[in-house]
């Protein structure tokens, strides 16, 4: 029984390897994703164009324009005089925000009367306008505390950030990201091995050798894990040297977590493989699970802010464990007894999915 | 018989086949009406950015009339679902457990210092800075709750203070600033582009196994005419997605739309074309359905999630990941769409996007053409 | 004859490829024109030329007067029927007509006219609303036909029309055709059966892109007047003396025929003296050439005859009893019953050919017995192994080589041959002998490490053959294995399981061509899912003797048993 399955890894590696195309497909897209993805995935707004209406000219005023001015994330482009045109450049996305500071805004300071500015923001793009509506808040804050000199400042706020003090969102993307692609390369081959040799006509003829259903399985699922390991270690090691992510958890921690993710999706991949009859409907199976369950994984949004009933949904989803896993490994120095509770659902999925799909196989057969 | 007419019961013909087939073959159906129906629901109420109920530790050391109000503050306001710690090892704990998301702590001499309007009281805030995005988020809310409270509690005492200033935030065309109202038509964008896709790089692919491309173009129809057969076809039908997409939009997700109606459709059939003319271009590209999967992906999943704009500011991108965006489609329509739905018709913003799209949909036809028409050889 | 097509020295490439290279012929109007030659000749690339489809490289072509650089005219006039028919499957009869109506610009009284003609004379008219789908293979052959003749082109292209066809629709079809020759039409009729070839008006002979022949189909058989024998065989050995035989230098060719051996002698020899290898005292009587005969003798001269393979490894097992026994064999789809209680036997060391046309039952039930599909009811014995209670350990003694070619194509030949070898559990020292004995015996040492997929097809066949026979099985399962080769490959295929079945390996062998199963010992007729008739080629064909059809075919057998069947039929619902 080993020789065979045996026989069936070192043929599926090879074929891999030798399909110039697949070789290249495994290689060039999750390189070109990783690339593109980490530089683009940022939720930072830096240079955001905004526009001045100041309708006061003293100094105080003067002042708090200055902040805004040399802040990084401002970007000043535009000074309206008139509401017409504030109107129309946010109305033409030319600002992204505009400062409004009002006529009585440095009379009301002077007399320590409770002073105002209205920051409008293109709630078009209602994320950034939160971010940046913080990054106000700590400006106007900085100017609260310089002006009140020395003595008194109402409030000393200090946000400290666990884990990541700099607020650096390429740490909570990447490790995610690396779970991202794991999975888009390992699905893609498991679902469209099977797929492909029926339709080329091999898998007829394997079927008529003496492998058993479950062996041709095991023979589809080692290739698989291995590459899955690989592209995810590999991923890893870009994602800490190129980007300077810390990795501060247990490198071991991380292979386990990453066999048994991998595990699952080939189990999941096998499921579609064994349903759909042609390539194209092991493509369309793929998508189709794919897209919701990259978005709804805790990549990009957290869990906790979805629905109650989409936070169940998730529980199916072992993308969303091992993207919690990762950012933890990557970040938090997880240790294994805060670990198990992400292992065990995604082993649970692997093992209903890979049971399924061998006895879907052995139906196909009859 | 006039060449007009000819042309016109050649493609009459393509066109009644088209949809007989589309009728008869439930696969279409599904891409084009129940894949957007399910992935809309799925996505839109799945995802949101907006902070709501975020689990928050209020470690209160001073256990005064004050803390307690402060306590109060938060519990008051819809971002917040605080929980009272006794010792910052606590909370600390619960933030290493995840049971927490941040924490605030209040030392014991808090209610004197913020009677005291010489020196400040200093409040610590602590988040889980692993998601970065949430974690700033937080922290804004955070301090906007406390600055609050201790106005109101500083007007209640009639303490003099220096007062600082405050930010009031306005939001041009998402005042409640729901994510939803933005992400949606987001996802809209997302699901013509792989409806585009996926309809025509299956359907042309089929004709080719199949042999009965081979008989067509022995036909005096042409390659030209064949391609937008089934171009029309399918766009009709992805309309028909489009309206159903628009749909769940509007009444489920109670997005606003302040646009034309018109325009919206104007604009949606320019991208639709240009996505039904990319799933004919990677259909002839492709030869290996391999391949074709990864391409399919690689170009219209991931990047219309990541690089047009759906989730992330191009504007905030470096400057050479912004040059990429430009040249994917979808982050014309998805600016458009924002616009159009929270905005209402801004020419300046809709025009230029207008424009691209158009260029996009001739550059992909001639592509598509050209490439099958070699494809014989 | 004015000349519908006209071709100068055309010739066209795919890339490093040369499909076809310097082709001079003419096409007439109101003929049949066979287009004969194997898969890979370059039959669908002229066809393809002509039709405007591609362009040539080389050369000149010349289109109803049109050049061929006119494509669009060009269409209008002719009608081109491609492989696999280039039928809409989810279309009905009616819908797939008006489309090709439309396409050409019928208006509604043309259109209506040329629909009743064309349903009545193909039979579909009870038929139009039925999806071409859910068709026959005859009646979407006819269909196809009939989609091309919409137009009433002056030209008529018909790719390879009869492939994969019953007998009795391909019969039909050619009557079809005959008549709108009649009518002037040009008909060009790609094959790859050399009987149709015979029967055409002309013919073109391609083989790997040349044109070896070309003119009347007599005229060319005429030429080997006096040199075709056949000569009656014992019962033992007959595969042994056909080797012996071709191998003689002065035979061009010969093959099995029944029970009598075909001999075709080169240009210029005598009748060998055949007593010592024959065994017998029989003589050889002169009989009529066959198209294939000349066919064969000019291409030897191209290329030298393959030498017969060493024997197969003494093989282990029982020697007598039953091989395969199938009893009762059923297989439903749904409420579809595709095979209906068939039984046969097949002794060790016997070639048992399962006969029939598509959609009859023949290939369900050719994959039950080699355990790809299970039985509703009914058993299968194989190799002494019940394939209802041990399928597992009887794939162990069972070689199974598919119709398409189904091993690795980007893999090498050697890593396929390692594959097989390592998933039939051989190992060691055995398993380098064996895939030693195989890249030797089927010559495979030249190309043994090329990719299996850019070989052409008469290797890959060869190494499909040598991955079956690597575990050494007792029974071997071969699924249309010869079809679109050219004749001498069959025959070098032919004799190599000649041998193996001397040497107690059984086959059973699924086949179109009616003259392949001459080679088999006896005969299995599967035709609406139940056996029709069994026995040996020559019992069959004695069957159907009569004052016309002295000495009939196995065609004209086949043909006389389902218009038998079908009678009863229809008599015992009377």
């Amino acid at each position: 029984m080993w020789r065979r399955i045996a026989a069936l890894i070192l043929k599926e590696f090879k074929m891999l390897w030798k399909d110039r195309k697949s070789r290249m497909v495994l290689v060039v897209p999750p390189l070109v994703q990783l690339v593109l993805f980490a530089s683009a995935a940022t939720f930072e707004v830096t240079d955001a164009a905004l526009g001045l209406w100041i309708e006061d000219r003293s100094h105080p005023a003067q002042e708090l324009v200055s902040r805004f001015e040399a802040s990084p994330a401002f970007h000043v482009v535009a000074r309206f005089d008139n509401p017409q045109s504030v109107q129309d450049a946010l109305d033409s996305q030319k600002v992204k925000a505009v400062l409004h500071v009002g006529q009585t805004f440095s009379a009301d300071v002077a007399a320590g009367r409770p002073a105002r500015v209205q920051l409008l923001l293109d709630g078009r793009k209602s994320n950034a306008a939160l971010i940046l509506q913080s990054y106000a808040l700590g400006i106007v804050e900085s100017f609260n505390l310089a002006r009140a000199g020395h003595a008194v400042a109402e409030l000393n706020m200090q946000p400290r950030a666990w884990f990541n003090p700099n607020f650096d969102s390429r740490w909570f993307i990447l490790p995610g990201l690396t779970v991202l692609l794991t999975i888009v390369a390992t699905l893609l081959i498991t679902a469209l091995s099977v797929a492909r040799e029926r339709e080329l006509g091999t898998f007829e003829q394997l079927l008529v050798t003496p492998l058993r259903p479950m062996e041709i399985l095991v023979g589809k699922t080692v290739p698989a894990l291995c590459i899955g390991f690989v592209e995810a270690n590999l991923i890893a090691v870009l994602t800490c040297l190129v980007y300077g992510v810390p990795f501060v958890g247990s490198i071991v921690l991380f292979n386990v977590s990453i066999a048994i993710f991998v595990l699952s999706a080939v189990g999941i991949g096998l499921v579609i493989s064994s349903v759909a009859k042609t390539q194209q409907q092991a493509i369309l199976g793929v998508f189709l699970f794919l897209s919701p369950a990259m978005v709804l994984s805790g990549f990009t949004t957290p869990i906790a802010n979805m629905p109650d009933w989409a936070q169940a949904l998730t529980h199916l989803n072992p993308i969303r464990y091992m993207v919690t896993l990762s950012r933890g490994i990557f970040l938090q120095d997880l240790p294994w007894a805060l670990a198990w509770p992400q292992l065990w659902p995604m082993a649970l999925i692997g093992c209903v999915t890979l049971g399924y799909a061998t006895w879907l196989f052995s139906r196909r057969l009859e | 018989m006039t060449p007009a007419r000819t042309f016109l019961r050649r493609f009459g013909g393509l066109l009644h086949k088209e949809f007989v087939q589309i009728v008869r073959d439930p696969s279409s159906i599904a891409i084009a009406l129940v894949m957007p129906v399910v992935l809309l629901l799925l996505i839109g109420f799945g995802i949101s950015l907006d902070a709501r109920n975020v689990r928050f530790g209020v470690v209160d050391e001073n256990r005064s009339v004050e803390s307690a109000g402060l306590f109060q503050a938060f519990a008051n306001t819809p971002y917040f679902r605080p929980f009272s710690f006794l010792t910052s090892k606590a909370a600390e704990a619960a933030l290493m457990r995840g049971d927490i998301e941040g924490f605030v702590v209040l030392r014991s001499d808090f209610s004197r210092r913020v009677a005291d309007p010489i020196r400040a009281a200093d409040i610590a805030i602590v988040v889980n800075g692993v998601d970065a995005n949430n974690a700033r988020i937080v922290t804004g809310y955070a301090q906007g709750v406390v600055a609050t409270w201790l106005l109101g509690h500083r007007r209640d005492r009639a303490q003099p203070a220096v007062s600082p200033v405050t930010v009031e935030n306005r939001y041009w065309f998402n005042p409640e600033i729901r994510s939803t109202n933005f992400i949606v038509p987001g996802l809209i964008a997302m699901v013509m582009t792989m409806i585009g896709a996926l309809l025509t790089a299956l359907v042309v692919a089929r004709e080719w196994e199949r042999g009965t491309m081979e008989a067509m173009l022995a036909s005096p129809a042409s390659m030209t005419e064949i391609l937008l057969g089934k171009l029309v076809a399918y766009f009709v039908l992805g309309l028909g997605g489009l309206a159903v997409s628009v749909f769940i939009g509007l009444v489920v997700f109670e997005v606003p739309f302040r646009g034309s109606a018109e325009v919206l459709v104007a604009i949606s059939s320019v991208f639709l074309i240009v996505s039904l003319a990319m799933g004919l271009l990677i259909s002839t590209v492709a030869r290996s359905q391999f391949v074709a999967a990864q391409l399919a992906f690689l170009v219209t999943f991931m990047p219309t999630l990541i690089l047009s704009g759906l989730m992330f500011d191009i504007e905030s991108m470096p400057r050479w990941v912004q040059a990429v965006t430009t040249v994917f489609p979808a982050r014309y329509f998805v600016s458009s769409l924002q616009t159009l739905f929270l905005a209402g018709t801004v020419w300046p913003v809709l025009l230029p996007n207008l424009a691209m799209l158009v260029g996009f949909a001739i550059l992909f036809l001639a592509l598509a053409i050209a490439r099958t028409r070699r494809s014989l050889e | 004859m004015p000349a519908s097509v006209i071709l100068e020295h055309l010739g066209k490439r795919f890339g490093a490829t040369a499909a076809l290279t310097d082709v001079t012929a003419t096409i007439a109007a109101g003929q049949i024109t066979g287009l004969v030659g194997p898969d890979g000749a370059g039959k669908t690339t002229l066809l393809r030329l002509i039709a405007g489809l591609l362009a040539p490289d080389a050369g000149t072509l010349e289109v109803l007067g049109h050049p061929a650089t006119d494509r669009a005219t060009v269409r209008g006039e002719i009608g081109y029927m491609p492989q696999r028919f280039g039928l809409y499957e989810d279309l009905t009869v009616q819908e797939n007509l008006s489309l090709q109506a439309d396409l050409h610009d019928l208006d509604e009284g043309a259109r209506s006219e040329r629909f009743a003609t064309l349903l009545q004379f193909t039979g579909l008219a009870p038929f139009t609303g039925r999806l071409a789908g859910q068709l026959s293979g005859g009646m979407k052959q006819k269909l196809g036909l009939a989609c091309a003749l919409l137009p009433r082109p002056k030209l008529l292209l018909l790719d390879e029309p009869s492939a994969g066809v019953d007998p009795a629709s391909r019969r039909e079809l050619w009557h079809i055709v005959r008549t709108m020759a009649g009518t002037g039409v040009a008909i060009v009729w790609s094959t790859a059966y050399l009987d149709e070839a015979e029967r055409c008006d002309s013919f073109l002979l391609l083989d790997r892109g040349r044109l070896l022949a070309s003119g009347s189909p007599s005229d060319f058989t005429r030429r080997l007047e006096g040199r075709t024998f056949l000569i009656e065989l014992p019962e033992r050995q007959r595969h042994r003396i056909q080797r012996g035989a071709a191998a003689l230098p002065s035979v061009a060719d010969a093959t099995i025929q029944g029970r009598s051996l075909r001999l075709v002698l080169k240009d210029g020899c005598d009748l060998p003296d055949l007593a010592q290898l024959m065994g017998n005292d029989a003589t050889p009587r002169p009989t009529r050439p066959r198209f294939e005969d000349a066919f064969v003798s000019l291409l030897q001269g191209d290329r030298p005859t393959v030498a017969a393979p060493p024997p197969q490894d003494a093989l282990a097992g029982s020697a007598d009893g039953v091989a395969i026994e199938a009893r009762d064999l059923t297989r439903d789809f749904g409420k579809f019953r595709a095979v209906d209680r068939v039984s046969f036997t097949v002794r060790p060391g016997e070639i048992f050919g399962l006969l029939g046309p598509n959609g009859a039952g023949k290939s369900t039930t050719f994959r039950m017995l080699c355990g790809l599909l299970a039985p509703s009811a009914g058993s299968a014995h194989v190799a002494g192994v019940d394939l209802g209670r041990a399928r597992a350990t009887a794939r162990e003694r069972i070689g199974y080589m598919s119709q398409k070619f189904s091993l690795y194509g980007n893999l090498s030949v050697r890593d396929n041959l390692d594959f097989f070898s390592g998933v039939y559990g051989l190992a060691g020292h055995r398993r380098a002998r064996r895939i030693a004995w195989t890249i030797e015996s089927f010559d495979l040492a030249a190309v043994a490490d090329l990719e299996a997929g850019t070989l052409p097809l008469g290797f890959k066949q060869r190494l499909a053959l040598g991955c079956a026979l690597l575990h050494e099985p007792q029974v071997l399962f071969l699924d249309e294995p010869t079809s679109g080769v050219d004749p001498l490959m069959r025959r070098e295929f032919w004799s190599r399981i000649g041998s193996l079945a001397e040497g107690g390996v059984t086959v059973l062998v699924t086949s179109h061509f009616m003259e392949e199963a001459e080679y088999c010992d006896r005969l299995g007729i599967v035709y609406a899912g139940r056996m029709i008739a069994s026995g040996s080629p020559d019992e069959m064909k004695q069957r159907f003797v009569t004052a016309d059809l002295p000495e009939p075919t196995l065609e004209d057998a086949f043909v006389g048993l389902i218009r038998e069947h079908d009678s009863q039929g229809q008599a015992a619902a009377a």
